[in-house]
C-alpha cells in the first residue's frame, strides 16, 4: 500500500490512500465519518432503498487498513454511525464484524453530529480525545492547534493537463488536519467552499486519496 | 364522400359554419374526417404545420361542448412543450370566444401556481392543456379519479416528438391509467410527417384497439438546397465560419431566417462570428435551451413581433410554435438524421401550401457528401427511423411508484393496465414483478431491511406506501427528462448579478478563473463559483478562450450512412462541388473508397507513429466505442496503441506498432469480451446509470436547496453504481443500464450491425502515407489518449509541477 508522510505539531503522520490516518509512534489509526448504516437510515425515513452494501464495503476497507497497520488504537472521529438507531437494525453479521475488528485493540468512538451519544458497542465514547500534542475531535475549532478533525468530507479538484480530477482529500497546515470521509456512501465538500477556506491557512496543502496518495497545494478560489 | 358530408352537416352546428364563413375559410377535408370519425377509439392525424392541425384535433371537442353542457373535464391536451400549451390556449380562445361558446380552457404546466393547480384538481376546466410530466403528477394524487371523471377525449400534439422518448412512454402509461378511470376515453394523436406512422399509432392506441391514420394534404415538396460558397468548406471542424458572408447575404434577401445548429456550443460560436461580420447591424437573436428563460422569452417575443431578421438556434426552437413570417430555414452542419431535417424545415414554415425553403450548410468537406446524401433522401422521401426496443423499465418503475402515491392497487390490475400500452404489450409478468419488487424493497440479492419496505402488501393483496409521507417525495422525483447537472451562470453581484443561462457542471469544473467563454452571444470571464452559481464578468476580448460546452452529439443515422456509402460507389459525382468530387477521386486513386457490405481499414505511418483508420460508418457514438474496444484489443495484442479519434464515419487509431492482421483485431468474441470488461468501469455507463436510477426513483433529483447547503450530504450516483457492480451486478437497475447503454451512448448495437454486415469482408490497405479521406481525422478535436493508469500518471505529473511551482519540491 502506498502512503505519504507529513507532520503536525512535530508528530509524524502517515496518510493512507483509503483516507485513513496512521500515527506510527502511538500505533494509532484514525478514520472519520464512516456513516455506517446510512442506507438503512434512508429507507427507515421513507427514502429510496439504496443498495444495502455500504456498511460491509466500509468495513472491508477498514479491515484491510487494520491488517496493514496492525494498529493498537483505533479512533473513529465521529459520524461513525449515520444515526444512533442504525445499530438496532444492523444485521448481526455486520455488528459481529465490528466486534471482531475491535478485539484486542483500544477503540475510541468520538461523538459526531450524526451520532451524538454512546452506542452499544465496546470502546470508549468521548466528545474529544487528547493525545498530546494532538487533539482528536469531530468538528474543527477555529484557532485551535494540533487538531485532527473530520465532519466536512473535504475533497479537492486537481486540474491536470487533460482534465480535472476530483477526489476526497486530507487538508492540512501547521495547525490542523481535516480528514476525508471514509464511509462508502459519503459525498464531498470542495476545498474551495468558504468554510474550509476560512479554517485553513493560506499555505495549506491537500493529500489526494487514491491508489497513490499525493500532496498538492490546497486548491483555492482567487477571492482573497 | 357524399355520405360523409351529409353526416357532417348534422355534426357541424351552425355557429361553426358561420364562424368558418366569417373567416373566409372552408373546413379542410382532414378536419371533416376527424369530425366524422370522432367516436373511434383512437385516431392519428398526420398533417403539415399550418394546415389547421390543432383545430382538427379540437373540433370534435368544441362541437360536442357547443351542443351539450358537460360537467368537469371534457378534453385533455398534452404537448411536449410548456410554451406550446400556452400558445394553444391563446389560439383556441379566439374561435371559442368568437362563437360565443361557454368553454373553460386552462393550462397546467410546471409554471402553474400551487393554488391554481389545487383548484384545477378540485374543479377542472372543460379543456386542460398540459405536458406529460404534469399529467403524470396529476394522476398521482388520491383524487385523480375525481379530477378526470367524465373525461371524453385526449389530444396528444406533436406525438412524433414524444414517441421515441421516455417522456412518451410515461405519457402512454398515464393514458392507460386514465382509461381505467374513463373507459370510453377517445385518443387523438397529431403528428408531423414520420417514416412509420403505424408504429406511432400503435403506441397511441390502447392495445389491442385499432388506430385509424388520417393524412392531410402534405402540401408542396420543400425546396431544399446546399448553400454554395466561393470558399470551399474546411477539412474538419463544425463551426462553418467560412459560410458567414454567404449566410448574411441570405438573411438580407429574406424576411426572417431561422439558423439551426446541432449543438448549443456551435450555435454560440456561429452567433458570435455572425455578429462580428454583421456590419449593417441586422437584428439577429440567439435562442437555445441553456439560455436564461427571460432571455429566451424576449427573443421569442421579438420574433413574433417580426423585429428579428434571423435567429440562431438549436432544437429548442424545433417545435411548432407560431413563429410569424419565417421564409428561410438554414441548417448549419450535416443534419445527421433526415427525419429531423424534414420536420425542422416543415415546422418552421407556417404558410400552408407554400413550399418551405431551406439551405444546408456543410461545416466541413465530409459534410458536403453527407448533406448531398441527405438531400437525395429528402427527395426520395426516405426518412430514417431507428426501431425502438420495448418500453424502458425505469419508466415502468416510476409509474408503479406514482400509482402507489395515488392509493392502493392490485398487482394484477396494474399489470393488465400496463400491457395495454403499445410499448409494453410484450412485458412479461416476471419482469413486471421484478419492477414491483424493486419499488417495494429495492430488489437486492441481500434482503436487509424488510421492515422498511417502501411498498407494503395489505392482507387483501393490495399494495400501498408504507409511509404515506413518501408520496410527496415520489412526486418530487417524477418525470423522465434527464437534466445534466446544470449550474446557473450570473454576472458577478457587484455587476448586477444578471442571470445569463446555464452550463453543465462538468464544463464549469473545467474552467479556471480568468478563462473566457461564450454564453448568449457574449464573451464572459469566469470569476469563480459561489454557492453553486458560476459567476462571470464581461470581457471585451475578441476571441473566447474556451468555447465549447459539451452537449448531446447526434450520430448520423444508419440510413444516411448507407446512402453515403452508396454515393461513394458512383463512377463520378456531378452533383458534388468540384473540390469535394476531386477529393473523393484522389482517395479512389491512392487507396479506395469504403463500400457497403465491406469494411475498409487503411494503415499508414505518419509523424513517426503507425496509424490505422477504420471506416465503420456506424455513427459517432459507436465509432467512439469501437475506438475504445480496438485500442484495448491492441494493448492485449501488444501493439502499443497511444490514442484515437472518432467521427461519424471512421475511427483513427495511432500507436507504436503497425497492424498487419485486421481480422485478429476485429475478432467478434474478443471484442465482446473486451466490451464486458471495459463497459463495467466506463464513464458512459455510469452516466446512463444515473439517468436510469433517477427515473426509477433510486436517487433523488438534486433540488436547488440541497445543492446550496453544500454537497457533503449528497453523494455521487457513481458510488451506488460501483457498489452494485461489486456486490449485486445482476440487480434490475444494472440490467436496465446495460441494455440502455448498448443502444444509446455506447451504441454497441451499431457495431454489431456493422460486423454482421461486413462478416469477413475486411480490406486492409497498407500505404506509405496518410490518405485523403483519413487526413481530416488528424485535424479532429476530441482525441482520446489511452494506456494503463493514465489517470495516475497525469496526477503524478501534476503533483510534481504544482509542488515545483509552489516552491515545495
Amino acid at each position: 500500500m502506498k502512503t505519504v508522510d507529513f507532520s503536525l505539531a512535530g508528530v509524524q503522520l502517515t496518510a493512507l490512500g483509503s483516507g485513513a490516518l496512521w500515527w506510527q509512534d502511538k500505533r494509532l489509526l484514525c478514520v472519520s465519518d464512516l456513516h455506517l448504516g446510512k442506507s438503512e437510515r434512508i429507507s427507515r425515513r421513507g427514502g429510496a432503498a439504496l443498495p444495502p452494501y455500504d456498511t460491509r464495503d466500509t468495513l472491508i476497507r477498514l479491515e484491510q487498513d487494520l491488517r496493514f497497520t496492525n494498529a493498537e488504537t483505533v479512533v473513529c472521529l465521529g459520524d461513525s454511525f449515520d444515526d444512533l438507531d442504525v445499530l438496532d437494525a444492523m444485521p448481526e453479521s455486520e455488528s459481529n464484524w465490528i466486534n471482531r475488528l475491535q478485539a484486542g485493540r483500544r477503540w475510541v468512538w468520538i461523538e459526531g453530529n450524526h451520532d451524538p451519544g454512546a452506542v452499544e458497542l465496546p470502546g470508549s465514547h468521548l466528545s474529544e480525545l487528547l493525545q498530546p500534542p494532538l487533539t482528536f475531535r469531530h468538528i474543527a475549532k477555529a484557532g485551535d492547534s494540533g487538531e485532527i478533525s473530520g465532519h466536512y468530507h473535504p475533497k479537492v479538484r486537481v486540474q491536470t493537463r487533460l482534465r480535472g480530477i476530483s477526489r476526497p482529500a486530507f487538508l492540512f497546515d501547521a495547525d490542523r488536519v481535516i480528514m476525508p470521509a471514509y464511509g462508502t456512501y459519503t459525498g464531498g465538500l470542495r476545498s474551495t467552499e468558504a468554510v474550509l477556506e476560512d479554517l485553513m491557512r493560506p499555505e495549506a496543502k491537500a493529500i489526494v486519496t487514491g491508489q497513490t496518495p499525493r500532496i498538492v497545494p490546497l486548491p483555492r478560489t482567487l477571492r482573497r | 364522400m357524399a355520405a360523409t358530408s351529409e353526416t357532417l352537416r348534422d355534426q357541424f352546428p351552425e355557429a361553426f359554419e358561420n364562424w368558418f364563413a366569417s373567416k373566409g375559410w372552408s373546413i379542410h377535408p382532414h378536419q371533416q374526417e376527424m369530425l366524422a370519425r370522432a367516436n373511434e377509439p383512437s385516431l392519428m392525424l398526420i398533417a403539415p404545420t399550418g394546415g389547421g392541425k390543432t383545430l382538427a384535433g379540437f373540433l370534435p371537442t368544441l362541437v360536442d361542448l357547443a351542443e351539450q353542457p358537460h360537467e368537469g373535464m371534457h378534453t385533455l391536451y398534452v404537448s411536449p412543450l410548456k410554451a406550446l400549451a400556452a400558445d394553444i390556449k391563446r389560439n383556441l380562445r379566439t374561435p371559442v370566444d368568437e362563437m360565443g361558446l361557454n368553454i373553460r380552457i386552462e393550462d397546467r404546466t410546471g409554471d402553474t401556481s400551487y393554488t391554481q393547480r389545487r383548484r384545477q384538481r378540485a374543479d377542472p376546466p372543460h379543456i386542460l392543456l398540459t405536458t406529460p410530466e404534469s399529467l403524470a403528477l396529476m394522476t398521482s394524487y388520491e383524487d385523480a379519479a375525481r379530477t378526470f371523471q367524465g373525461l371524453k377525449r385526449v389530444v396528444v400534439d406533436e406525438i412524433h416528438a414524444l414517441a421515441d422518448s421516455k417522456r412518451g412512454d410515461q405519457l402512454m402509461l398515464a393514458l392507460a391509467r386514465l382509461q381505467q378511470i374513463c373507459p370510453d376515453l377517445r385518443r387523438v394523436g397529431l403528428s408531423a410527417t414520420v417514416d412509420k406512422p403505424e408504429e406511432i399509432a400503435g403506441l397511441l392506441a390502447k392495445q389491442p384497439d385499432p388506430c385509424t391514420i388520417l393524412r392531410a394534404d402534405p402540401g408542396p415538396d420543400p425546396d431544399i438546397q446546399m448553400l454554395t460558397t466561393n470558399e470551399p468548406p474546411p477539412w474538419s471542424g463544425g463551426g462553418a465560419a467560412y459560410a458567414i458572408p454567404a449566410v448574411l447575404e441570405q438573411i438580407k434577401q429574406h424576411n426572417t431566417t431561422l439558423i439551426f445548429h446541432n449543438t448549443r456550443a456551435q450555435a454560440e460560436i456561429f452567433f458570435h462570428n455572425l455578429w462580428l461580420a454583421n456590419e449593417e447591424g441586422l437584428p439577429i437573436g440567439i435562442h437555445h435551451g441553456s439560455l436564461d428563460r427571460d432571455q429566451r422569452l424576449k427573443v421569442e417575443a421579438a420574433m413574433v413581433r417580426g423585429d428579428l431578421r434571423a435567429i440562431v438556434c438549436t432544437g429548442s426552437l424545433d417545435l411548432g410554435i407560431d413563429w410569424g413570417d419565417v421564409d428561410l430555414v438554414i441548417q448549419i452542419g450535416a443534419p445527421k438524421n433526415v427525419k429531423r431535417l424534414v420536420q425542422r424545415i416543415g415546422r418552421a414554415n407556417h404558410r400552408y401550401n407554400a413550399p418551405s425553403k431551406a439551405l444546408l450548410v456543410p461545416a466541413n468537406r465530409f459534410e458536403v457528401v453527407e448533406c448531398t446524401a441527405a438531400l437525395q433522401a429528402v427527395l426520395d422521401q426516405d426518412l430514417d427511423g431507428e426501431t425502438r426496443g420495448p418500453g424502458p423499465l425505469d419508466v415502468l418503475c416510476q409509474h408503479i411508484l406514482l400509482r402507489a402515491a395515488s392509493g392502493p392497487f392490485l398487482a394484477d390490475d396494474l399489470f393488465s393496465e400496463m400491457t395495454s400500452v403499445g410499448a409494453y404489450t410484450d412485458l412479461d409478468r416476471e419482469t413486471f414483478d421484478a419492477c414491483l419488487d424493486f419499488c417495494a424493497t429495492g430488489g437486492y440479492a441481500l434482503r436487509a431491511y424488510d421492515q422498511w419496505q417502501r411498498l407494503k402488501q395489505a392482507p387483501d393483496g393490495s399494495w400501498h406506501l408504507r409511509d404515506p409521507r413518501a408520496a410527496s417525495k415520489i412526486r418530487m422525483n417524477a418525470g423522465t427528462i434527464q437534466d445534466a447537472d446544470l449550474l446557473k451562470v450570473r454576472m458577478k453581484r457587484s455587476r448586477g448579478g444578471k442571470p445569463l443561462g446555464e452550463v453543465e457542471e462538468a464544463f464549469a469544473a473545467s474552467l479556471l478563473p480568468g478563462d473566457t467563454f461564450l454564453i448568449g452571444g457574449q464573451i464572459v470571464k469566469y470569476e469563480g463559483l459561489r454557492e453553486m452559481t458560476v459567476e462571470v464578468s464581461k470581457d471585451a476580448r475578441k476571441k473566447p478562450k474556451v468555447a465549447v460546452f459539451s452537449g448531446t452529439k447526434f450520430s448520423t443515422s444508419t440510413q444516411l450512412s448507407q446512402r453515403i456509402l452508396r454515393l461513394f460507389q458512383q463512377h463520378d459525382w456531378p452533383e458534388l462541388p468540384s473540390h469535394t468530387a476531386e477529393w473523393l477521386s484522389l482517395q479512389r486513386h491512392v487507396s479506395r473508397l469504403p463500400e457497403p457490405g465491406r469494411l475498409l481499414i487503411e494503415s499508414f505511418p505518419h509523424n513517426s507513429r503507425q496509424h490505422i483508420c477504420v471506416y465503420g460508418f456506424a455513427g459517432r457514438n459507436a465509432q467512439q466505442t469501437l475506438g475504445l474496444l480496438l485500442t484495448k484489443r491492441m494493448e492485449d495484442l501488444g501493439l502499443a496503441p497511444l490514442g484515437f479519434v472518432s467521427t461519424d464515419y471512421a475511427t483513427l487509431i495511432w500507436g507504436l506498432d503497425e497492424v498487419t492482421d485486421p481480422s485478429a483485431l476485429l475478432n467478434r468474441d474478443a471484442i465482446h469480451a473486451g466490451l464486458e470488461g471495459w463497459l463495467a468501469g466506463n464513464a458512459l455507463i455510469k452516466r446512463t446509470f444515473r439517468g436510469v436510477a433517477t427515473i426509477a426513483g433510486l436517487i433523488e433529483r438534486n433540488t436547488p436547496g440541497q445543492r446550496k447547503s453544500g454537497r457533503q450530504a449528497t453523494f455521487s450516483s457513481d458510488i451506488l453504481y460501483d457498489t452494485l457492480l461489486k456486490y449485486d451486478p445482476d440487480h434490475l437497475l444494472m440490467r436496465i443500464t446495460r441494455e440502455e447503454a448498448m443502444r444509446g451512448l455506447v451504441d454497441f448495437s451499431r457495431i454489431e450491425e456493422m460486423l454482421d454486415r461486413v462478416e469477413d469482408r475486411i480490406d486492409l490497405v497498407r500505404l506509405d502515407r496518410v490518405t485523403p479521406l483519413a487526413a481530416p481525422l488528424l485535424l479532429e478535436v476530441g482525441k482520446v489518449y489511452v494506456g494503463e493508469s493514465a489517470e495516475e500518471r497525469l496526477l503524478e505529473e501534476e503533483e510534481a509541477a504544482l509542488m515545483k511551482a509552489a516552491g515545495l519540491a
